[in-house]
């Protein structure tokens, strides 16, 4: 897939739109029929080429516009960026893995040079070319994990482990599904997943906590989580609840393709090596019924998850206004046949 | 899992029985960054067998250029730290995990109180490098046998001497873990490394003193113990293996093709916890991770230290 970046908004006249090329590799997460949450982790392997787990970090054609979009939540409301004081190792390694990993993956994007702790940061898309000294904070224009932050697409939440548990002390958080990182900030594992339904029973907390608090350094692992938000808004949150909350109401059976998107969050896990901290990387996905619908084989696993789906979920995920109206408008395209396990396209 | 490949590009005798290993990138680059208080895993391939044992990292955990760990050759080996001390030359290459960290410092502590006995001097030796560079607060308790024991005593009372205490046992030297620790301001974080029976004594010292068990840490890596042979059956495999006196469950699954989830080896950190399903013996638990509550189970094993005496196991696998 080509790097042409393409200007476009994600709030106000919402001009977001993905191309035939980002509608092919969309990470539709349904390979059946049911949905039921799991902890689903698999290892973050290298996926096939122009997927969006083909590399470490995925760069696609809304980086300058997400980027963008990010700056402008950071400038209405600079909580959206938080660090624990004992958080600044965690923060240079958050820094060097990112660096390292959109220089090594995206050269003709960005490069990195170092000549000892003197290092040299170019993000042409951007326009930003940055001198520093690794380690040194006052010689950057602002924290070094809220620096990378701004510069890479998607929330990264900066887990540390004590206490035979994750703390989320540091977070930068601008594209979330309804979370507040000022709420969140300084939880602990099982504080702040409480609110997910179905899970204590399952166990799988308490699984997936013990999972990670192995995670090896080169071992990195990934999940694909989802929800819906109406009109391509990646800033989601319950401090502008105002802003989109309403248009939740605004759905019906006529214009449920254009204005209803299916948003799938790309989760990565990362150990880091000085501060022994988990990066959880949560990458945004957009997708509109209308785009979906280019591929009918989505379209009609969609539309049997959404009608099928458990009524906590359904509730949790926030689509209580809007279900029916989208599984109306998605009915045309199912014919009821048996379209097999997987979530590839036509 | 991801592994790194190593050369040997330098071995020392540090004390009595230690031997101290340089390894560096295979291959000419730079080694993963690591955080004080982590180890590797080493496979030694040795003949008719595989050995993987964890070792603490001890230099400096900004340098990427190499690694150093110390062996301590362990008078009733079942091979692994024979074979470090025999086999591995200069020039040996390795296969390592990466660096994991089972017994970190806490970021949140008010005063680090380190507390090593013997080759469990070596976790507090990358430590310090990180404790000095974030200017953290720290005291260090360290026990040896005798002088020709004590590994790295120089090059710390050389970088750190108004920090270090050094207990000499052939002088009569001890420490004395109660006083220690109620001298202790309100916020330390206390760890222990060392021989079991020092770790166990800091450990029921501090509790009983009424430190919050977050604040208490310590780290042993044990070798698998040996034991009679048994008959292992893993039910989702449908296969029989047998586990010799001197292997370990988790080695002779591996050596059966068994892919087997582990990671510390030393029955530290969880991960390879299998469901026990039956035996027609009793399973006996060496692990430091299962709760007494779940040893007592009879349900959970830790296949990396843990057997059975027994005729038959059977696990869920």
């Amino acid at each position: 897939m080509s790097l042409a970046f393409k200007q476009e908004t994600f709030r106000d006249d919402y001009t977001f739109r993905n191309s035939p090329e980002a509608i092919r590799r969309f990470p539709f997460p349904f390979p059946e029929d049911q949905y039921m949450y799991s902890v689903n982790i698999e290892p973050h392997t290298p996926g096939p080429k122009g997927a969006v787990t083909e590399f470490t970090l995925d760069v696609d054609e809304h980086y300058v516009a997400e980027c963008r979009d990010k700056a402008i939540t950071l400038e209405q409301d600079p909580g959206r960026c938080a660090s624990l004081p004992h958080m600044m190792d965690a923060e240079w390694d958050f820094l060097e893995f990112t660096m390292e990993s959109l220089a090594r993956d995206y050269p003709e994007q960005f490069s990195l040079s170092k000549n000892g702790k003197e290092w040299t940061w170019v993000n042409r898309p951007l326009g930003l070319e940055q001198s520093f000294v690794f380690g040194d904070a006052a010689t950057l224009p602002m924290g070094p994990f809220e620096y990378m932050g701004r510069q890479v697409q998607g929330d990264f939440v900066l887990l540390d482990q004590r206490e035979d548990t994750l703390f989320a002390d540091a977070g930068i958080v601008t594209s979330q599904a309804d979370w507040s990182l000022a709420f969140n900030v300084g939880m602990s594992w099982h504080e702040w997943h409480g609110p997910v339904p179905q899970v204590t029973k399952l166990g799988v907390m308490d699984r997936a906590l013990k999972f990670l608090m192995s995670l090896q350094q080169g071992n990195p692992v990934r999940r694909l989580n989802w929800t819906m938000t109406i009109n391509p808004r990646l800033d989601t949150s319950p401090e502008n609840y105002p802003l989109w909350g309403g248009d939740r109401n605004k759905v019906n059976a006529q214009n449920a393709g254009e204005l209803a998107h299916l948003r799938v969050e790309l989760q990565t896990l990362f150990r880091m090596p000085r501060s022994n901290a988990i990066v959880f990387s949560i990458r945004c996905y957009l997708i509109s019924m209308e785009e979906m619908a280019t591929y009918p084989r989505w379209a009609k696993r969609f539309h049997r998850v959404l009608r099928d789906l458990h009524p906590d979920l359904v509730e949790y995920k926030g689509i209580t206004k809007y279900q029916q109206a989208v599984v109306a408008w998605l009915s045309r395209f199912d014919d009821g046949a048996d379209i097999g396990i997987g979530t590839q396209p036509e | 899992m991801s592994q790194l490949q190593v050369k040997v590009a330098a071995i020392d005798d540090v004390s009595a029985g230690v031997r101290h290993f340089t390894l560096v990138d295979a291959h000419g680059g730079e080694l993963p960054a690591f955080s004080g208080g982590s180890h590797i895993v080493v496979t030694m391939p040795a003949p008719g067998r595989t050995y993987r044992n964890a070792y603490s990292l001890l230099s400096s955990p900004e340098n990427r250029a190499h690694y150093e760990i110390a062996v301590h050759r362990q008078p009733q080996s079942r091979g692994g730290s024979i074979y470090m001390h025999e086999q591995v030359k200069v020039g040996s290459v390795l296969d390592i995990s990466y660096p994991v960290n089972l017994f970190a410092l806490s970021r949140v502590a008010k005063h680090h109180l380190l507390i090593a006995g013997g080759i469990g001097i070596t976790p507090f030796m990358a430590q310090i490098h990180d404790l000095e560079r974030l200017g953290g607060d720290y005291s260090l308790h360290y026990g040896f046998r005798s002088r020709e024991h004590a590994a790295f005593a120089d090059a710390l009372k050389a970088r750190v001497s108004q920090r270090a205490v050094c207990y000499d046992e052939s002088l009569g030297q001890r420490m004395d873990f109660d006083a220690l620790l109620r001298a202790q301001p309100l916020g330390t974080h206390v760890y222990a490394c060392g021989p079991q029976g020092m770790v166990e004594a800091l450990v029921s010292t501090a509790r009983a003193l009424g430190w919050p068990e977050h604040h208490i840490h310590s780290e042993q890596f044990l070798a698998p113990p040996v034991g009679e042979p048994f008959t292992l059956k893993l039910s989702k495999s449908e296969l029989e293996i047998t586990v010799q006196g001197d292997m370990s469950m988790l080695e002779a699954m591996e050596a059966a093709g068994v892919d087997a989830p582990s990671l510390c080896r030393g029955g530290a950190c969880g991960r390879c916890e299998l469901e026990v399903l039956g035996t027609d013996g009793e399973l006996q638990h060496h692990d430091h991770y299962l709760s007494d509550a779940d040893k007592a189970s009879g349900r959970k094993i830790m296949p990396c230290v843990s057997r059975a005496k027994c005729g038959y196991l059977e696990l869920n696998l």
